[in-house]
C-alpha cells in the first residue's frame, strides 16, 4: 500500500463475513488466461460503450505482457475511479455487453474482473496517480460533494496543476461509493483507498460542510474561480401511507449506509422492500445477508416493468428474495402492545391483503435537489446524478472528468 | 477401414506410420512397450552411444497467447544409460512386439571401428533399422559428433559409408536443419548408400531470458547454452525442408518426417509432401503416449472421407503443387469478401489492412463514405458521449446498428493477400474469392522468356 489512507474507517469483521465479494478477484494465472482470450478489437466496442472510454483492449493486452503497472495507468488515464468502477459497474450493459464475443456465442471477456486485477495490483504496489502538467495554476476550484463526479473533476484539475477543494457534508468522501454501493461489490475501505489517490494529488477535502442556500453559494463564488456541483440526488421520496413514520420504516439508502458504516447492523426478521430498482435489490439482498429470514420486494407494476438490471433481478432471486407484483402499499400496521410493525397492507387490483413483516424499506426514487436551480453563471459546472437523473458511478466519473477538462480549458481561453 | 501399415526404406515394417522420435519418450524398453500398447507403430530409440552425463535443468519452452509449449528447447544429450542396457531392452521389446518397428538411433566417435561395432551390436539385438544421429545440435557436436558430422557433407558420406559396409538393415540418416542447404548433406548420405532420411532434427535455439534474473533458459547454475528447438513452432520449417529433399533428384530417398507433428493433420501434411513415416516427440512429452489415439483415428477418418485406402494412396500428392515462385500464375486474381452475417465487428481486418497491407478495407457502410484513417476512426469514438443505458431514462434510444462495424472491402484495390482472412477470428467470415479477369495464365518465367503464356 502507498501513503496511509487519510480517511479513517474501522473495518467490521461481521460485515466482511456476511458480504464476501460477489465477483472474486482473479488469480494471476486466471487473469492471464482470460486476458489472452481478448481479440484486441480495433476501435473496440467495449471502449466505446464505456462512458469514460477506457481503452479496454489496451489495458487487457498489457495484462498479457505482465505489464500490470502500465495496465492500471491505461485505465486511470481514462477513469481515475477505475478501481471502484471495476467492481460496481453494470458491465453486462456496458463493456461486457458490447463485447464482440457475444456475437459468436462465446462468453464475453471478463473485462470488469480484469480491470480489478490491474487496479488491485496498482494499489498493492503503492501506485500513485500521475500528474498531467508540472505547471502550477493560479485558479482555485471547489467541488461540492465528494462523490464520483466531484472526485473525477477534482482529480482532472489537480492533475493539470490547479488548486482544488472538495466540500462534503458527510464525514467521509466517496459518496455512494462509500455509503451506497452493495457491500459485496465495493467496501468502504476500498472506496476510501481510491479517494486517497486523489488526495495525494494535493486535493483538499473538507468534511461536515453543507451548502444549503444562496449565501453559502455567494461565499464560494467569492473564494473560487469555478464551482463544480457533484451533489447527486436528494433524499428518497417519503412513503406517504398510514404508519410510514414508524421507526422501523427505513429508506433503502439510509439502510444501506447504516450497515456499511457498521452504525447499525440490525434488521427485521420479515422485511418488505418497496420498489424494484437497483437500490431496492441492493437493500433486499443486504437484509437477507444481515439475517432476515424473509425478504419480499413489492412492486406496483408487473415483473416485466422492473427498472433494476436483469442481472440484479436474477441475483436477488438467487439470494432468496421474494417478489410480489402489482402490489400497491396501503398502510403499515403495528401491534399496539409491542409497538412493532406486524404487516404491510397492500392492494392488488382492488383487493387488499396483508404482508406480515416487522420492517419496511421503501426505495421509491429520489428528489432532485433544488440547489441546482439557484446556480447560474459562468463559474458553475455540474455532473453526475444531479444532472443525469441518476445513472452509474462510471457516468458520474465521465461527467466529472469532462467538466474538469472544460473548466481548465475555460481558463486557457481567458488568458488567450 | 483404411490400412495404415507401412514398409519404409526398403524393409522397416510397422502397423502405422507413427513412430516415436529418438528422444526421452523412447528412452527405455518399459516406455517403448507402453507406447506400443497405446498404439504407436514404431520407435526410434533414444540415441545409443557411450553414456553421457547430463545437466539439470534441460528443457525450456516458448508459450504463446496463454498456450504452453508452442516450442520446446532441450540441451539434453544422448542416452545416459550403458549401451548394453539399451541393446538388451531393444531385444526384449522386439521379442514381445515383433510387428512393431524398433530403430536404433546411433552416435559414436567418428572411427570406422566404433561404427562397425555399434552397428553389429544393434542389429544383433534385433533392431529393424538404424538411424544415424548426425543432427544433435548441442553438446555432442562440441565433441565432434551429431551435427558436427551432419554439417559437413564429406563426414556424412564417410560415416554413412562405414555404416553401410556393415549394416544388414535399412540405414536412415537423420539430418540437421542447422545448415544453409539441407540437400548438400542429403546428397552425401545418398551417395554413401543411405536407405532413407529422417528430417528434421532440432533447430539451434535460445528460447528466452528470465527478465527478473537476466539469465537465459534453461538455467544451469546461472548459465545456459543453445539448445535444440522443436514442437509446433518448427513444423513449417520442417515441411519446407522435407519438400526440398523430395524435390531434389540427388537427395530423394524415403523420408521419415519430423518436426512439430502433434496431430493426424500434421502427419497427413508431411505424408502429402512425400514422407513414408512420421516421428513425434514434443506432443508426447506434453500430453503422453495417448495422443496416438486421435492420430490414428483422425487419419483413418480423413482417409475414408477422401477415399484413400492406404498411406501410399496419398503419399506425395501435394509435393508437385509446391513449385518455384517464378512458376506461379501472375494473372490469378482473388479478392477478400466479408460475409456480413458472420462478422462480429472486431475490425481486426480493417486495422490489419490499413497498417499491414494495402488500405483497401473501409468502415463506410453507414455514415460518411469518406475513407477515414484508423486514427480518425478512434478519435470519433473517443469523442462520442456514451452513458449507461437505463431503460426508464432512455426510452426509445436505440443502439448502433451492427452494420456500422462491418468493414467493406474495396475489391478494385484489394490485392488478394489473404491477411484479413488470416486475422479474422471467425471461420469463413472472410473468404478469398476468385475474380475472373479473362487473362491467360502467365508466370514470371514466361515474362522473362517473352512467351505470352504457358
Amino acid at each position: 500500500m502507498g501513503a496511509a489512507v487519510p480517511f479513517a474507517f474501522q473495518d467490521n469483521a461481521e460485515i466482511a463475513r456476511r458480504f464476501p465479494d460477489l465477483h472474486p478477484a482473479f488469480d494471476p494465472q486466471e487473469a492471464l488466461t482470460e486476458a489472452n482470450r481478448c481479440l484486441n478489437c480495433f476501435d473496440a466496442p467495449c471502449a466505446a460503450a464505456c462512458p469514460t472510454h477506457i481503452d479496454v483492449p489496451r489495458f487487457i493486452k498489457k495484462i498479457t505482457t505482465q505489464n500490470l503497472m502500465g495496465s492500471a495507468l491505461a485505465i486511470l488515464d481514462a477513469n481515475v475511479l477505475g478501481a471502484s468502477c471495476s467492481r460496481v459497474c453494470p458491465v453486462d450493459v456496458l463493456c461486457e455487453g458490447a463485447c464482440v464475443m457475444l456475437r459468436y456465442n462465446k462468453q464475453p471477456i471478463a473485462i470488469g474482473r480484469l480491470q480489478r486485477h490491474a487496479m488491485d495490483n496498482f494499489l498493492e504496489r503503492g501506485g500513485r496517480l500521475p500528474t498531467k502538467s508540472n505547471r502550477k495554476r493560479d485558479q482555485r476550484i471547489v467541488c461540492i460533494g465528494a462523490g464520483p463526479a466531484s472526485l473525477a473533476c477534482a482529480a482532472e484539475l489537480a492533475q493539470q496543476g490547479f488548486a482544488v477543494t472538495v466540500i462534503e457534508r458527510r464525514p467521509l468522501p466517496g459518496g455512494l461509493n462509500t455509503y451506497g454501493v452493495a457491500e459485496y461489490k465495493l467496501r468502504p475501505p476500498d472506496s476510501l483507498r481510491e479517494v486517497a489517490l486523489i488526495a495525494e494529488l494535493g486535493v483538499e477535502f473538507r468534511f461536515g460542510i453543507s451548502i444549503e442556500n444562496e449565501s453559502d453559494l455567494a461565499a464560494l463564488e467569492l473564494e473560487y474561480d469555478a464551482i463544480f456541483l457533484g451533489i447527486g440526488l436528494g433524499a428518497m421520496h417519503q412513503l406517504r401511507i398510514p404508519g410510514a413514520d414508524h421507526p422501523d420504516v427505513v429508506d433503502a439508502l439510509e439502510f444501506i449506509a447504516r450497515y456499511k458504516t457498521a452504525a447499525n447492523l440490525t434488521v427485521g426478521n420479515k422485511v418488505v422492500v418497496i420498489g424494484a430498482g437497483n437500490t431496492d435489490i441492493d437493500a433486499a439482498i443486504a437484509a437477507r445477508r444481515l439475517g432476515a429470514a424473509h425478504v419480499t420486494i413489492i412492486y406496483r407494476r408487473a415483473e416485466s416493468d422492473i427498472s433494476a438490471f436483469g442481472f440484479e433481478y436474477e441475483h436477488a432471486k438467487l439470494e432468496g428474495v421474494g417478489f410480489e407484483w402489482l402490489a400497491q402499499p396501503v398502510a403499515i400496521h403495528a401491534d399496539p402492545a409491542s409497538g412493532r410493525i406486524v404487516s404491510l397492507e397492500c392492494s392488488r387490483m382492488g383487493s387488499n391483503f396483508q404482508l406480515p413483516c416487522d420492517m419496511v424499506i421503501p426505495a421509491i426514487g429520489q428528489t432532485p435537489l433544488s440547489l441546482l436551480e439557484r446556480c447560474r453563471g459562468p463559474k458553475y459546472y455540474s455532473g453526475g446524478d444531479c444532472v443525469n437523473g441518476g445513472r452509474e458511478v462510471v457516468d458520474a466519473v465521465a461527467d466529472g472528468k469532462r467538466a474538469g477538462v472544460a473548466i481548465a480549458k475555460s481558463f486557457e481561453q481567458c488568458h488567450a | 477401414m483404411p490400412d495404415l501399415s507401412t514398409t519404409f526404406a526398403g524393409g522397416i515394417r510397422s502397423p502405422n506410420p507413427f513412430w516415436l522420435a529418438s528422444a526421452p519418450p523412447a528412452n527405455c524398453g518399459e516406455q517403448v512397450m507402453r507406447a506400443f500398447d497405446a498404439g504407436w507403430g514404431g520407435a526410434v530409440w533414444k540415441t545409443i552411444g557411450e553414456p553421457i552425463t547430463n545437466v539439470s535443468s534441460r528443457y525450456s519452452s516458448v508459450d504463446w497467447n496463454g498456450q504452453r509449449m508452442m516450442g520446446l528447447n532441450n540441451i539434453e544429450l544422448i542416452s545416459d544409460r550403458p549401451i548394453e542396457t539399451n541393446l538388451r531392452e531393444i531385444a526384449d521389446v522386439k521379442k514381445r512386439y515383433p510387428r512393431h518397428a524398433v530403430i536404433a538411433s546411433l552416435m559414436v566417435e567418428s572411427t570406422r571401428q566404433a561404427w562397425h561395432n555399434i552397428v553389429q551390436r544393434s542389429e544383433d539385438a534385433g533392431a529393424d533399422g538404424l538411424e544415424l544421429n548426425f543432427g544433435c545440435p548441442h553438446g555432442m557436436s562440441e565433441r565432434g559428433m551429431g551435427s558436427a558430422v551432419g554439417q559437413v557433407p564429406e563426414y556424412t558420406e564417410m560415416i554413412t559409408g562405414w555404416v553401410k559396409e556393415k549394416a544388414r538393415t535399412p540405414v536412415l540418416v537423420k539430418l540437421t536443419p542447422n545448415i544453409t542447404d539441407i540437400r548438400q548433406i542429403a546428397r552425401a548420405a545418398k551417395r554413401a548408400g543411405a536407405d532413407g532420411l529422417s528430417a528434421i532434427n532440432t533447430i539451434n535455439s535460445i528460447t528466452g531470458i528470465d527478465l527478473d534474473t537476466l539469465e537465459p533458459r534453461p538455467n544451469v547454475d546461472g548459465l545456459s547454452s543453445h539448445g535444440g528447438y522443436c514442437g509446433p513452432a518448427v513444423k513449417p520449417i520442417a515441411l519446407n525442408m522435407v519438400h526440398q529433399l523430395q524435390n531434389d533428384e540427388a537427395s530423394r530417398l524415403p523420408i521419415s518426417g519430423i518436426g512439430g507433428i502433434g496431430t493426424w493433420r500434421d502427419a497427413a501434411e508431411f505424408i502429402l509432401l512425400g514422407c513414408g513415416t512420421v516421428q513425434v516427440c514434443t506432443a508426447v512429452m506434453h500430453y503422453g503416449y495417448r495422443v496416438i489415439e486421435d492420430m490414428i483415428d483422425g487419419l483413418q477418418n480423413w482417409m475414408r472421407e477422401k477415399g484413400f485406402t492406404s498411406i501410399e494412396d496419398f503419399r506425395g500428392l501435394s509435393a508437385p503443387k509446391v513449385t518455384d515462385w517464378n512458376h506461379l500464375n501472375l494473372n490469378f486474381k482473388i479478392v477478400a469478401r466479408i460475409h456480413e452475417e458472420k462478422c462480429i465487428g472486431c475490425e481486426l481486418c480493417y486495422i490489419a489492412c490499413w497498417d499491414g497491407a494495402h488500405q483497401c478495407i473501409h468502415l463506410d457502410r453507414t455514415g460518411s463514405l469518406a475513407h477515414r484513417t484508423p486514427p480518425a476512426v478512434e478519435a470519433a469514438s473517443r469523442a462520442r458521449i456514451s452513458v449507461t443505458p437505463i431503460p426508464k431514462l432512455d426510452h426509445g434510444v436505440s443502439s448502433d446498428a451492427p452494420l456500422a462495424r462491418v468493414p467493406r472491402v474495396d475489391e478494385d484495390e484489394c490485392v488478394g493477400c489473404n491477411l484479413c482472412a488470416l486475422v479474422c477470428p471467425v471461420d469463413s467470415c472472410i473468404t478469398m474469392e476468385r475474380v475472373e479477369n479473362h487473362l491467360p495464365r502467365q508466370t514470371w518465367e514466361d515474362l522473362v522468356n517473352g512467351t505470352p503464356h504457358s
